[in-house]
């Protein structure tokens, strides 16, 4: 199956590291949203992440609401302008001489979530998709007509459905047609911001699975954002936690799932409900009030809340361990650093 | 717009369903280690929606088709416009023709079936080709300030920041004044006339158009579908153009709309003060100034300009209100 | 509360200064030159430039602006170039005939006004809903002008119940209100005064009233057992904002829009005043009556937001 995938990312002509160059390193990412009237304080909503994404595989990105996954998406597309930190894609750094913007935007994609406003109430939905096309450069005509064959890939008839409007589709069928936008120019990674989060579950299914589909027909990298981490683990190859703007945890998916080293992924897993009356559990895992993105507690950012915090926790920051390769499971704990002096370091 | 639509389960016996079931299956997860399990398409699967295919603007001139009081105002709207329009052919005597013998003569005499002015003139007359100034000069200032005003209005709306703060800042400095006196006060500064009346009112009229534009394009810009629109990788004029300007116009029209009727009142008012059309010409307002001095000789004529001015103002209000309520409807 | 108020009086400062630059600068848009109405057409030019000098239009237009600005605000209008009496004077004087009208248009306009819309909006859909909303169509599409001069031809030509023009036997400096033969000359006026804002407000607060009964919260209410009048003291104590926001632009536009009622009725106003200035080319009154209109108008905005926010608390956060 690796050749496979190897051979498959070898025929893509845009291809410019070969399938061991990450296809997207992000480097210390940092935006913070200054608060009107309250002096110099800002909503840190992204306060230094770091992270990798090889090719061909599905990143899934979890937390809390507020943590800033949003922002982080749309930070990966220059939608929002980092204050700091740095983008590589498949080598080039995003936003200079070597990959523009524009450029960047012609080989990643977003999709957002099914809020009423993600397709303009007033195009039909066959103009809505072929928009993407159309503003990269093709005639009006060849974009309607990767739009048809967009929607057709996605499960709509586009004769059918081509010339409805967004409030005649239900949830499921905008979805699709948010995916068909999405894969409409072409990218080799897609950003897909909460996409069955406003979805019943039965759809939510249909649409997964769906997605899983594209990415094997078209050689897409995901980058899946997500708080439900039932979904997150039937998609993803890799897991980043999140917890504040920060990134807490990143690993293999089964790894963290099973073995998580954070205290906060293990409060997240533990508190998922659970149909099985003997996993019942009386009170919740994770206890203290939820973060102010505003002023985040001093040290690490989790102690607060966290059952195991001691005297390092409140003073220094934990730091993500070193990537060392795809396979690597590191947290920002205490714990799992020898030298920050908390008394329960875990065996590894 | 229904929100029911049938669904068709996934593996109801429909060719090309070896599709994976709709379950979360725990066997299938993300990666390469699963061979694909089915080729076709999915048409059948989708559940088709149960509603027509009908657009914003064919479902507004539907509204509109089934609203028969807005539809009888605006035949009658047209019809006043018709009658200015074709003053000329309609017009039973020459509206400059003074006559010494035949001043403030009622109704009927001598072949005017609306009585004469005071300088002897043919009321019927007079208010046709009247009709056409003070028409004119309702509906070019909304047109222009529209025009300008909205395309400020979005500009200011889009770009945001500072250039919005600007320009909104210096549309309150024009706020700040009472239009009817803004009005006067251009108009009488200006010298009166039927321009100086016409581009008084336009300046009256472009800070509420470009204020409403303004609002339109602050609230379409925070929706989702502009940033997705921005993601791939569109430029502000092309968004602007696509995904804005569809949604401002409806407001901005029917702010439009309703400002005719104003306007119409408005520079009738200024002829009234003398600050708009300047004699011999024929104007409502100005006909109503000139011959309030003869309300104890004959009363129903002196009353007719204004009772044209109300009409044509009613009129068009009720329009644009039929209009708002035919444009208004979410979706 | 307080930073809030702060920050809106704070607002209302540039405005009023952009305000006093248009009112400045409408004098210079006219064509021709202002001195010509102070001089004789046979000036020699020694003449013309003594007089230019006098009045400061030698000067360069910024600085021009800066000291008739200065001259303003410590009150100093001018003198009228008609009456040769102090611009204040003329204005302050006009200015109580109109507040007279105002005074009696204001209870008037705006209770009737709130009544019916507060009615229509209760029984949103029946035919009082229809009636008054036909009332209030009416009333806004009315040009005053024209019927302060029906009632004219009404009251005072075909019945003679009331007089056509003026402000009474004695004019307006003998003006008694407690005399009926001179409050009688206020009854037209302030009627025809009235129409437009009884209309708008109709409108505007019947739109609110039908609006909130709608919503989740007056259900609730009605659950709770509270009676249909305390549902409706709630809703309407709710649609006041909105309402008042409404009203306090109707006040403007009782100030900007006395001009045209005053013209028919002759009544000595500020408006009356503000149209025989153009018609002189009455430079410093004119200046003078629409500077201070519109500075009051800039007031009374300011005091009706304020007004506002203590209502209604949203406004405050934002």
């Amino acid at each position: 199956m690796r050749t496979l995938l190897r051979d498959r990312l070898a025929l893509d002509p845009r291809d410019r590291g070969g399938p061991l160059q990450p296809l997207l390193i992000a480097r210390d990412l940092r935006k913070h949203f200054p608060v009107k009237g309250s002096g110099g304080k800002s909503v840190k909503a992204v306060d230094g992440v770091s992270f990798t994404v090889r090719k061909g595989e599905t990143l899934g990105i979890v937390g809390e609401s507020g943590c800033g996954k949003s922002t982080l998406a749309r930070l990966l597309l220059h939608l929002v302008v980092p204050d700091a930190g740095e983008l590589v894609f498949d080598g080039d750094r995003v936003d200079t001489h070597e990959l523009p913007v524009d450029a960047l935007r012609r080989q990643v994609q977003i999709m957002f979530q099914d809020s009423y406003s993600s397709l303009n109430p007033r195009m039909p939905i066959r103009d809505s998709v072929a928009f993407g096309p159309f503003v990269q450069g093709r005639k009006k005509q060849q974009a309607r007509d990767i739009a048809c064959e967009m929607l057709g890939k996605v499960g709509l008839d586009p004769d059918l459905f081509g010339p409805r409007y967004p409030h005649e589709l239900s949830g499921g069928q905008k979805q699709r047609v948010n995916i068909a936008r999405a894969l409409a120019t072409g990218p080799r990674m897609v950003i897909l911001d909460e996409p069955v989060s406003a979805l019943d579950k039965s759809v939510e299914a249909q649409v997964l699975n769906l997605l899983r589909t594209l990415k094997r027909q078209f050689n897409l990298t995901y980058l899946f954002i997500s708080h439900d981490l039932n979904v997150v683990r039937y998609l993803s190859d890799r897991v980043l936690v999140m917890y504040l703007g920060r990134a807490v945890e990143i690993g293999p998916i089964d790894a963290v799932f099973e073995r998580p080293l954070h205290p906060y992924t293990h409060a997240l897993l533990a508190s998922r409900p659970s149909m099985d009356p003997a996993r019942r559990i009386e009170e919740a895992p994770i206890s203290g009030d939820p973060p102010n993105p505003i002023d985040p507690p001093p040290g690490c950012r989790f102690h607060p809340r966290c059952p195991f915090a001691e005297t390092p926790c409140e003073k220094t920051d934990p730091v993500l361990g070193t990537w060392e390769g795809p396979q690597s499971h590191v947290a920002a704990c205490h714990m799992h650093d020898l030298a920050s002096g908390h008394t329960q370091i875990a065996h590894v | 717009m229904t929100d029911y639509t049938p669904v068709i389960p996934a593996n109801a016996g429909i060719q090309g369903s070896g599709a994976p079931t709709a379950v979360l299956d725990p066997r299938f997860r993300g990666g390469d280690d699963v061979t694909e399990q089915q080729t076709e398409p999915l048409y059948e699967e989708q559940a088709l929606p149960a509603t027509r295919v009908r657009g914003y603007w064919q479902s507004v001139f539907y509204r509109l088709r089934h609203d028969p009081v807005t539809l009888v105002f605006a035949v009658i709207v047209l019809l006043i416009v018709l009658a200015a329009v074709f003053a000329p052919l309609l017009a039973p005597f020459d509206p400059y023709k003074e006559s010494i013998v035949g001043r403030l003569k009622p109704f009927g005499w001598r072949g005017h079936p609306l009585g004469t002015d005071e300088l002897g003139r043919d009321m019927l007359s007079r208010l046709l080709f009247g009709g056409r100034v003070s028409l004119l000069m309702g509906v070019v200032p909304v047109l222009i300030a529209s025009l300008v005003g909205g395309m400020l209005g979005v500009l200011a709306g889009f770009v945001g920041g500072r250039t919005n703060t600007a320009v909104m800042r210096t549309m309150d400095v024009f706020y700040a004044f009472p239009s009817v006196l803004l009005a006067v006060a251009i108009a009488g500064a200006m010298g009166g006339g039927m321009a100086n009346g016409m581009l008084a009112l336009t300046l009256v009229f472009t800070p509420p158009m470009c204020r409403v534009a303004e609002t339109a394009t602050t609230q379409v810009r925070a929706l989702d579908y502009i940033e997705a629109a921005r993601a791939s990788g569109a430029r502000t004029m092309t968004i602007i153009r696509y995904h804005v300007l569809g949604n401002v116009l409806g407001p901005v029209f029917i702010y439009a709309s309703s400002l005719v009727s104003i306007s119409i009142l408005l520079a009738a008012g200024l002829s009234f003060l003398g600050l708009g059309v300047r004699p011999p010409l024929p104007d409502w307002g100005l006909m109503l100034s000139t011959l309030r001095q003869s309300i104890y000789v004959v009363p129903l004529v002196c009353a007719l300009p204004g009772l044209a001015i109300f009409i044509t103002s009613i009129c068009c209000n009720l329009v644009s209100d039929g209009l708002r309520a035919a444009m208004d409807v979410r979706m | 509360m307080i930073r809030y108020a702060l920050r809106r009086i704070l607002y209302a400062i540039p405005i009023a200064f952009g305000v006093s630059v248009v009112c400045f600068a409408l004098v210079y848009i006219a064509p021709g030159d202002p001195l010509q109405t102070v001089l004789p057409p046979d000036a020699t030019a020694e003449t013309i430039a003594i007089v230019k000098h006098a009045y400061g239009f030698d000067k360069p237009l910024p600085m021009q602006f800066l000291i008739w600005l200065g001259r303003v605000v410590t009150g100093d209008f001018g003198v009228s170039i008609a009456t040769r009496r102090p611009v204040i004077l003329e204005v302050s004087d006009a200015l109580a005939n109109t507040a007279l009208l105002a005074m009696f248009a204001v209870p008037i306009a705006f209770g009737i006004g709130y009544a019916m819309g507060a009615v229509a909006g209760s029984f949103a859909g029946r035919w009082i809903d229809r009636v008054v909303t036909g009332a209030a169509v009416i009333g806004v599409s009315l040009p005053n002008y024209w019927l302060g001069i029906v009632l004219v031809i009404v009251f005072a030509v075909e019945y003679m119940l009331l007089p056509a023009t003026g402000m009474g036997p004695n004019g307006s400096t003998g003006f008694n209100l407690l005399q009926w033969s001179n409050a009688r000359f206020l009854v037209l006026p302030v009627v025809t005064l009235s129409m437009i804002p009884i209309g708008i407000l109709a409108r505007t607060t019947r739109a609110a009233v039908a609006e909130l009964r709608n919503q989740d919260f007056v259900q609730t209410l009605r659950a709770k057992g509270l009676s249909e009048w305390a549902v409706t003291r709630h809703v309407l104590k709710n649609a006041m904002p909105q309402v008042m926001a409404v009203m306090g632009l109707q006040f403007g536009y009782l100030l900007g829009g006395s001009i045209l009622v005053e013209t028919v009725f002759t009544w000595p106003g500020s408006g009356f005043l503000l149209s025989k200035a153009i018609i002189n080319r009455d430079v410093p009154v004119l200046q003078g009556t629409i500077l201070t209109l519109s500075l009051v108008f800039v007031a009374t905005n300011l005091i009706v937001d304020l007004m506002q926010s203590l209502i209604d608390p949203r406004i405050r956060r934002a």
